[in-house]
């Protein structure tokens, strides 16, 4: 970062961002941690006596550091009390972006495929230079737009879980309670997915952003084109 | 797009804010991570007041999510899963020594307290049904039940105007339920005297258990022998060691 003194700061994340980023990081670790916990109680997905839908995490018990709660009623206390923030920061996200006219940057659209191949070609070093981009190339575009549609299908499967008789229709639409299960489970597995994939890219490709989500102020090596 | 270029004399303070912002950081990452290594309940300070949100969570359930006339799917009887298993709190299975001498007594805030033999039951109006039960652990089964409804009791024993829970008690070691009348009334919430077309066997809850697919099992009290109407909220065996009261699905 010492290389770099000489770019321009920009003002990139709005205060409302910062904060429903890293609490929802926060938050969002709760619930997997709490999660896992729950998961214990019944470690496969599938009707009592029936067959089962196929899993590698059958019987698995997660280490103790991972799991909140220390037993199932206290981890359902965990969980049923982080879901009200978590669904209250995606709100409170979603409803900026439509506010300030962000969700441009953000949205992936048909129009943003040949970028994508680009990005891909760059990374595959099947093309030398970065591509030209804005506040988000469309990988990134792609990335966080999928990671809403994620955290919107999360709380959709947790609550046709949560409620599978008052809601019987969305956890019908979503295959059945057991089904219901399955995807919330595997839902948790993207999210880490996405976490430690934009981990390793944040420090390898653009370290300024750690400190732009941090204060606000970006000064790194792709300030905005758009 | 969004980005506004700002006047350099920003830098100098730059490193300084991250520097300060990111040990914040690590802070509230470690005290989390503390959090999660001990598979805490939330300790002295935080468990209490995931109790009292839990009451709001029944609250929303209750008041908001529960609906007195919206079934729950039923099922094809060919549907029935191959096994349910079945959960008591004895060592062993509770049984009654003389089943001839088995009562169900309706008390409390009633006008009309009765006391009812299990022939006296049958002989009332008689609702069956195949739904899928939910587990608080995740876990579900198709099964068949008939019995009579709550509410067939409610018109008979006509509770007072005061009246806004009922205490459901077994001869499992104690174990009770408390219930907001709302669920009690739904027309798919009965005294089950039958399962899978017989008589309800004993590790099911033999004479009569409670059963309705608005609830999750641990709500649907076993080896009954009592309902007492109340205007207090009752508890109940794992509702008061934590598990959420309403139970509601």
């Amino acid at each position: 970062m010492t290389a770099i003194p000489t770019r321009p700061a920009v003002r990139r994340h709005h205060w409302i961002v910062r904060l429903t980023h890293w609490a929802t990081v926060l938050v969002l670790a709760g619930m997997i941690a709490s999660g896992l916990q729950i998961y214990e109680a019944y470690a496969r997905f599938g009707n009592r006596g029936g067959p089962l839908l196929p899993s590698p995490f059958d019987g698995t018990q997660w280490p103790h550091w991972s799991r909140l709660g220390g037993w199932l009623a206290g981890a359902l206390n965990w969980h049923f009390a982080l879901m009200w923030p978590l669904v209250t920061l995606g709100l409170v996200y979603l409803a900026y972006l439509v506010k300030s006219g962000e969700w441009r940057g953000l949205l992936f659209l048909p129009r943003d495929v040949p970028g994508a191949v680009q990005m891909v070609k760059y990374y595959l070093r099947l093309r030398r230079d970065h591509p030209p981009q804005g506040k988000h190339n469309p990988l990134q575009k792609l990335a966080y737009t999928g990671v809403i549609v994620l955290g919107a299908l999360a709380v959709l499967t947790g609550l046709a879980i949560y409620k599978p008789t008052q809601l019987g229709w969305l956890t019908a639409l979503l295959g059945g309670f057991q089904a219901a299960r399955y995807w919330h489970f595997w839902i948790v597995w993207l999210f880490v997915g996405f976490t430690i994939t934009h981990i390793i890219l944040v420090f390898v490709v653009d370290p300024a952003s750690l400190r732009a989500m941090l204060t606000g102020w970006y000064r790194g090596r792709f300030p905005s084109h758009d | 797009m969004t980005e506004r270029q700002t006047p350099r004399r920003q830098d100098a303070k730059l490193h300084e804010v991250d520097r300060r912002a990111f040990v914040k950081l690590a802070v509230a990452g470690g005290a989390a991570s503390l959090v999660a290594a001990c598979g805490w309940d939330g300790g002295r300070l935080i468990r209490p007041a995931l109790l009292d949100w839990s009451r709001v969570n029944d609250w929303v359930g209750e008041k908001i999510l529960f609906s007195p006339t919206r079934l729950a799917r039923t099922y094809d009887p060919r549907e029935r899963s191959a096994m349910l298993p079945s959960y008591f709190i004895s060592d062993m299975t509770p049984m009654l020594r003389d089943p001839g001498a088995w009562r169900l007594r309706v008390d409390g805030m009633v006008a009309r307290p009765l006391d009812l033999s299990l022939d006296d039951l049958m002989a009332m109006p008689r609702v069956a049904y195949t739904v899928k039960h939910h587990c608080v652990e995740g876990w579900s089964a198709i099964a068949s039940w008939h019995g009579v409804p709550v509410s067939a009791l409610v018109e008979r024993c006509r509770p007072l105007a005061g009246a806004r829970f009922i205490r459901f008690a077994s001869f499992d070691a104690g174990y009770t339920n408390g219930w907001d009348l709302a669920s009690a009334l739904h027309p798919q919430t009965i005294l089950a005297y039958g399962m899978n077309d017989n008589p309800l066997p004993p590790a099911h809850g033999a004479p009569l258990r409670l059963y309705s697919p608005t609830k999750l099992g641990y709500k649907l009290t076993k080896y009954l022998v009592s309902m007492t109407f109340t205007d207090q909220r009752p508890g109940g065996y794992w509702e008061d060691q934590g598990y959420p009261w309403f139970g509601g699905i």
